[in-house]
């Protein structure tokens, strides 16, 4: 694995920055080198927010915002799509929470230089924490389809960051997302 | 001797503060929150309330009762620390004279962030630079780890009786103070306890033996007290040096007063500071791979000002680009670390060219082609014989 930047979009209390922090505290204990950080500003509920995080094998330095993102995490499908495929590398992922299908979504896009995976995100968040707070859920489709950590080690994060009760909820979050992400051929 | 055990955690630079504050077992926090500074003082809270720092936090009313606060503690015999940025560094202005003047070891952390108005949270140099004669020593960051073991080595420069001045600890706002990254924290902070151990080296208040503090010094004496301050900085040059060493040899990590990187048989080299740093190395990194013969320059140690290691390193060199992320209104050179590096440099028989480039204000992106267009363009004017003596604001809107 070189290194591979991952932009998150979501909107303020959707949890994107607490999502880029969990895979880079995994990729961390798994050895590896991460940074994660919020886009700083805008933070109001409802607001729209990235986060990101970059994950590599060898030490990073740089500090430059990432702009060309290998992956796009889309929390919320109701953002501009202008928003969240600005920058996006020609052979890189957009992993999207929606109930369309992938064929929808390559429609709808406009794109078909990128991967796309879909995960209906907000279902499973339902069903698992009873809230739509989907970060959890969108952390299991990613690490299933870009493998830049291991879903084990994604469930010790949370298990450490949440407490008891909670931390099952988005562990289940976490696998069903895994198990249901849908990704193109 | 306790051999060291090292925890990898995820932590930003504001978490890494407050882990090295709680690993050197301090007294008194006394501090008033301000973003980007907030976290270290909320994580330092969070280790007091479960039992892990057994200190004292003072919640004052604003940054000038902070310092006010940590200045009472120190002269008592308190082992203090305090944290703020931008406008709050600036409402403590009054007080960062009369901890220096007191001799006092306190430490403080900036986040560093630009300064108000127009009223900006993001991060630049602006409020760190306007501490540059307060007489604290300064030390700034490029990675969360560097500012755990600064914050570390800091308490050990300050409390030196041969020093006895307070510490600064700069790291990016935001950019390092929000960004999770690896970090090396002790599992057993005993073992940074013993490197920092507790030693009554400065003068303090005692109701049994009493002494004043601070007392009016007419004409005939003031200049002498103040010339101390001067020695003190000369003195604190060489302990910031052993400090270091030792931590490197005691934890394998150290970092010198500057930081060179692939400067050997560079014709040109970036001098910066900060976070900014990690940039322009991998920017240097992309500019060797296409020929570019260019090496980077990181000032640690801003004051004391490291200029012996900067002659040493610019010696030979055809341009030194300096980044700087503040202002200096009004001067021609208004990147305050170009300033000095020239003024530094007017002595020396064979000297390089210098372009002073301001970047980053109020957070503007820097990114590596930043970096590398600006080295073309100081490859250009160095070419046509015509380097400005006159500072570039990279990116304006003019």
């Amino acid at each position: 694995m070189s290194r591979i930047e991952i932009r998150w979009h979501g909107r303020g209390g959707q949890g994107a920055v607490t999502a880029a922090v969990i895979v880079a505290e995994a990729a961390i204990a798994e050895g590896k080198y991460a940074q994660a950080y919020p886009e700083f500003g805008a933070e109001r509920r409802g607001a729209p927010v990235r986060a990101y995080t970059r994950v590599d094998t060898n030490p990073i330095y740089t500090r430059a915002p990432i702009r060309n993102p290998d992956v796009v995490v889309v929390l919320d499908p109701s953002l501009p799509k202008e928003l969240y495929l600005e920058g996006l590398k020609s052979g890189g992922y957009l992993i999207i929470n929606t109930k369309k299908s992938v064929k929808e979504v390559y429609e709808s896009i406009g794109r078909s230089d990128i991967r796309v995976a879909v995960v209906d995100a907000t279902r499973i968040a339902l069903e698992t924490l009873g809230v739509p707070i989907v970060n959890t859920a969108m952390v299991g489709a990613l690490v299933r389809v870009v493998p830049i950590a291991r879903i084990e080690t994604i469930e010790e994060v949370i298990r450490a960051s949440f407490s008891g009760r909670l931390a099952e909820a988005n562990i289940s979050a976490v696998r069903r997302a895994y198990e249901e992400v849908k990704v193109s051929t | 001797m306790q051999e060291v055990k090292w925890r990898r955690l995820p932590l930003n630079s504001n978490y890494a503060v407050a882990y090295a504050v709680k690993d050197c077992d301090v007294d008194v926090i006394a501090a008033y929150p301000i973003t980007p500074q907030t976290t270290v003082v909320e994580k330092l809270s969070e280790f007091i309330a479960n039992g892990e720092l057994d200190a004292e936090m003072i919640h004052v009313e604003s940054e000038h009762s902070a310092l006010s606060a940590a200045i009472g503690a120190a002269a008592v015999g308190a082992r203090t620390f305090t944290a703020t940025a931008a406008q709050g560094l600036e409402l403590m202005h009054e007080m960062l004279h009369i901890a220096s003047g007191l001799r006092l070891p306190i430490v403080m952390t900036i986040a560093t962030r630009a300064l108000s108005a127009p009223i900006s949270i993001w991060c630049d140099y602006s409020d760190l630079m306007n501490t540059r004669d307060a007489s604290w020593i300064t030390l700034i960051a490029s990675s969360a780890q560097e500012v755990y073991d600064s914050v570390i080595q800091a308490y050990r420069i300050a409390e030196d009786p041969r020093v006895l001045l307070p510490v600064m600890v700069a790291y990016d706002g935001f950019i390092m103070s929000h960004t999770y990254e690896p970090v090396y924290v002790a599992e057993n902070p005993e073992v940074i306890r013993e490197f920092v151990p507790r030693r009554k080296t400065w003068l303090t208040l005692d109701p049994d033996k009493p002494i004043t503090l601070g007392p009016i010094a007419n004409p005939d004496w003031y200049y002498e007290i103040k010339y101390q301050q001067v020695v003190a900085m000369e003195e604190a040059y060489k302990v910031i040096k052993e400090v270091d060493e030792e931590f490197g040899r005691r934890f394998g990590r150290s970092y010198g007063v500057i930081e060179k990187y692939r400067i050997e048989d560079a014709d040109i080299v970036l001098l910066t500071y900060g976070g900014l740093f990690g940039t322009v190395r991998e920017a240097i990194d992309a500019m060797r791979k296409r020929g570019i013969n260019v090496g980077g320059l990181r000032l640690r140690l801003w004051r004391p000002f490291p200029a012996e290691e900067i002659i040493e390193s610019v010696k030979g060199k055809k341009l030194v680009i300096v980044l700087d992320r503040a202002i200096s209104y009004g001067a021609r050179i208004a990147g305050p670390v170009a300033l000095e590096l020239m003024s530094t440099m007017y002595r020396m028989s064979e000297k390089p060219e210098v372009l002073s480039v301001v970047v980053g204000i109020g957070q503007r992106t820097v990114t590596e082609e930043d970096i590398a267009e600006i080295t073309a363009l100081g490859m250009k004017y160095l070419e046509e014989k015509r380097v400005p003596n006159q500072t570039i604001y990279w990116g304006v809107r003019a």
